[in-house]
């Protein structure tokens, strides 16, 4: 009797060639793409962190550290902003200017090299006359700064030997001099502190938000995107969830389209004095709206329940919902039209819009993704559609910046509701 | 200039639709008059569904053409004066009866006070008004028979295109379709009525077509076409208890149709009744029952293509 009934089972699912499909071949392409983007593209390498720099000391010393920055793997040193084609090159970075490039996520930190540096550059234990290095970042990616702040400590030791024996023998000097009874006792005492800076290395957490004073040089950090935040990161949440629920939302009412033409009620639409291109206008109207109502009760909830300031940027909410939801509704209309059957439809949006929310950041942010996948999640609505809530929410830019995110959205809106329309065709006639 | 009132309501020349190889429509012709119920009878798979969404506007036909009142088919004019009534139930099922009306009639352009007036007119012609506000998927069949008859004339057509309106509908619903379509009549419209019933097509037809293979093979009133398949004869219809091979071989030999253990001869005069009683005993075929009939629909398209018309 089993055996009878897993034949039968199985000759079904064999029949069933979409469901075969979903069955064997989505396990694989899904892992694929999450090992592409949680696992790195060759050699499971970490991403390359850009950071800016700023040379506020402009001595021998400073030059060597930047250099040696810049040899550092790990890092992608921004010591000016990107040239334009056909531009002067631009003028090295100001503290300004770098803290503009983190508030903008050109990159999410910058390091500013103090004046003095190369005077004092290095010390041991908590020397209070060591100048400070300001690490500006966005904490957004909580990752970034501890990783520079760790590095630079890394850089200073092992490129920056010679500045450490320099340092060391001041302090020899300073510790033997002498060494009348009262030196002796200094040695004792600094040798003490040395054994307790030891320590302190040994058993400190690796980073803290409040700087690493203790290291080889002293490092002040300060948060210049989310430090007024009441809740910085549920702006990212909202806007790269809602996204990939506005894709099934919007897969869903497209799916609407195939519903009507296999029970025949679009041939009776179309027999009135509807034409196929209102037809499609209007239910990609009905999908936008839709999208834009879902969007705006997620937001709306975030306000509530989770403080997110949604009224200081309505407008710009409502310039990014509004194109968010053309795009993914023109996304929904083309899946209707191309697919033959509501079945079909169902599988490939899946597909899709989990592949889509992978690679987009719906799920894991982009800038944690390896330099490639970045570029490859810009083929997504997703990856535009949060880049415009950060700049909104995060950010707090005026809605004029949000101009190539919504160009974008809106220009693949209009794209692909004309494929749509080609693809509709075979409901016209036949 | 020519005024509608003078146009033919529809007026299909020599159209021609295939799917591939098979030619679904193979050069039609045909006219549909003012207020005239035009009925089209045929087996499945003889082309009438092919041609009724040709007119409708939902199948280009390779060749012809297709005029209501004198514009062509795919003319917003010609769209506005065309109703259609599809075969299977294209409503909306989650609107209410009122809802599926109200899209309908906002699809053919109907606005304010004309679309309200429309919406009340429909339902009371379809019986509906007592559950006007009722969601379409709660409706027992002929109730969404009815409704679906009436979202194809919310717009009041003069021109309708009936596809076997009554398919699946009980006997008391089926009297109830057939009441609203002599209204329609009564109002003027002229009705292009497909079916495989040829009771309805004797009661609602003026002139009946019968269509195999993609064409016509006769079109007339119900009397041209029973004269025109058997002049003055009647039906002699002769049913056997078995030897089916035996008597099919016999039927064919004098001239007779043989299906279902039954036999039938056209004759001229009952006189000739005796000599086939005869004939059938010299066989050794045992007749179990013998009817004298005066040539119907069903007679006409049996001895037309060979077939039973719901075969």
């Amino acid at each position: 009797m089993i055996p009878a009934i897993i034949r039968t089972a199985f000759t079904g699912l064999r029949r069933d060639r979409g469901a075969l499909i979903l069955s064997f071949i989505l396990p694989v392409a899904f892992f694929s793409i999450f090992a592409i983007v949680f696992g790195g593209q060759r050699g499971n390498r970490t991403p390359r962190i850009s950071v800016a720099i700023v040379d506020e000391d402009h001595s021998a010393t400073s030059q060597r550290l930047v250099e040696a920055l810049k040899r550092e793997g790990a890092l992608n040193v921004l010591t000016r902003p990107e040239q334009k084609k056909g531009a002067p090159v631009p003028a090295d970075y100001t503290s300004a200017g770098a803290e503009n490039a983190v508030k903008q996520g050109v990159a999410p930190a910058a390091l500013i090299i103090p004046k003095g540096f190369g005077t004092n550059p290095v010390a041991f234990g908590s020397s209070s006359s060591r100048p400070v290095f300001q690490l500006l970042h966005d904490s957004s990616d909580p990752i970034a700064p501890q990783m520079i702040a760790g590095l630079l400590q890394k850089v200073v030791m092992s490129s920056m030997g010679d500045l450490m024996a320099d340092a060391g023998a001041k302090e020899f000097e300073a510790i033997a001099g002498g060494l009348t009874p009262q030196q002796r006792q200094t040695v004792d005492s600094r040798l003490a502190q040395i054994h307790r800076y030891a320590q302190q290395v040994d058993t400190a957490p690796s980073a803290s938000s409040q700087g690493n004073a203790g290291g080889m040089v002293n490092v002040q950090e300060r948060d210049v995107v989310g430090e007024k935040k009441t809740n910085p990161m549920i702006s990212f949440e909202a806007a790269g969830i809602g996204v990939m629920f506005l894709l099934f939302t919007a897969s869903a009412a497209g799916g609407t389209l195939l519903d009507e033409a296999e029970s025949g009620t679009l041939d009776r639409v179309l027999s009135s004095r509807v034409s196929m291109t209102s037809l499609l206008a209007g239910k990609m109207a009905y999908c936008t709206l839709l999208a834009f109502g879902e969007l705006s009760v997620m937001f709306l909830w975030a306000w509530a329940v989770f403080h997110l300031d949604l009224f200081e940027h309505l407008s710009g909410f409502v310039v990014m919902g509004l194109s968010t939801a053309f795009a993914v509704a023109s996304f929904g209309m083309v899946l209707a039209s191309v697919a033959g059957t509501r079945a079909q439809q169902a599988g490939i949006s899946t597909l899709l819009i989990l592949t889509m929310s992978a690679i987009g950041g719906s799920m894991f942010p982009r800038f944690l993704m390896p330099e490639m996948m970045r570029k490859i999640g810009l083929v997504t609505f997703n990856a535009w559609a949060i880049d415009g809530f950060t700049k909104v929410f995060w950010r707090d830019e005026p809605v004029m910046n949000l101009m190539p995110q919504v160009a974008v959205l809106l220009g693949s809106g209009i794209v692909l509701f004309f494929v749509a329309r080609r693809f509709a065709k075979r409901w016209e006639y036949n | 200039m020519t005024s509608t009132e003078t146009l033919t309501p529809l007026q299909v020349d020599r159209v021609v639709k295939r799917f591939g190889s098979l030619t679904a429509v193979a050069g039609v012709s045909f006219e549909l008059g003012d207020r005239e119920c035009l009925g089209l009878l045929g087996p499945n798979g003889a082309g009438k569904s092919t041609l009724i969404r040709s007119i409708a506007g939902r199948v280009r036909p390779d060749s012809g053409s297709i005029h209501i009142f004198g514009q062509p088919a795919l003319s917003f004019k010609a769209r506005a004066a065309l109703g259609w009534i599809p075969q299977d139930l294209a409503l909306y099922p989650l609107l209410t009866c009122r809802e599926n009306l109200h899209s309908f009639g906002q699809y053919q352009g109907l606005r304010g006070r004309t679309l309200q007036d429309a919406i009340q007119w429909c339902l009371d012609w379809a019986a509906l008004t007592d559950r006007s506000d009722e969601p379409v998927k709660k409706l027992s069949g002929g109730m969404k028979r009815r409704l679906n008859m009436a979202a194809g004339l919310i717009h009041r057509p003069r021109v309708v295109l009936m596809d076997e309106p009554t398919a699946g509908v009980d006997p008391q619903s089926r009297n109830r379709i057939f009441e609203m379509i002599e209204g329609l009549r009564a109002e003027g419209m002229s009705v292009l009525y497909t079916t495989h019933y040829m009771e309805e097509a004797e009661r609602l037809c003026d002139r009946i077509a019968i269509m195999d293979h993609g064409s016509f093979i006769a079109l007339g009133t119900k009397e041209e076409l029973v004269r025109g398949a058997f002049g003055g004869r009647n039906d002699v219809i002769m049913r056997f208890s078995q030897n089916g091979k035996d008597a099919a071989a016999w039927a064919a030999s004098r001239g007779g149709a043989f299906e279902n253990d039954t036999a039938r001869f056209a004759v001229d005069q009952p006189s000739q009744i005796a000599p086939l009683l005869e004939a059938a005993g010299d066989q050794g075929l045992e007749l179990i029952d013998l009817t004298l009939r005066r040539p119907n629909l069903e007679s006409v398209f049996l001895q037309l293509t060979g077939r039973e018309l719901r075969e």
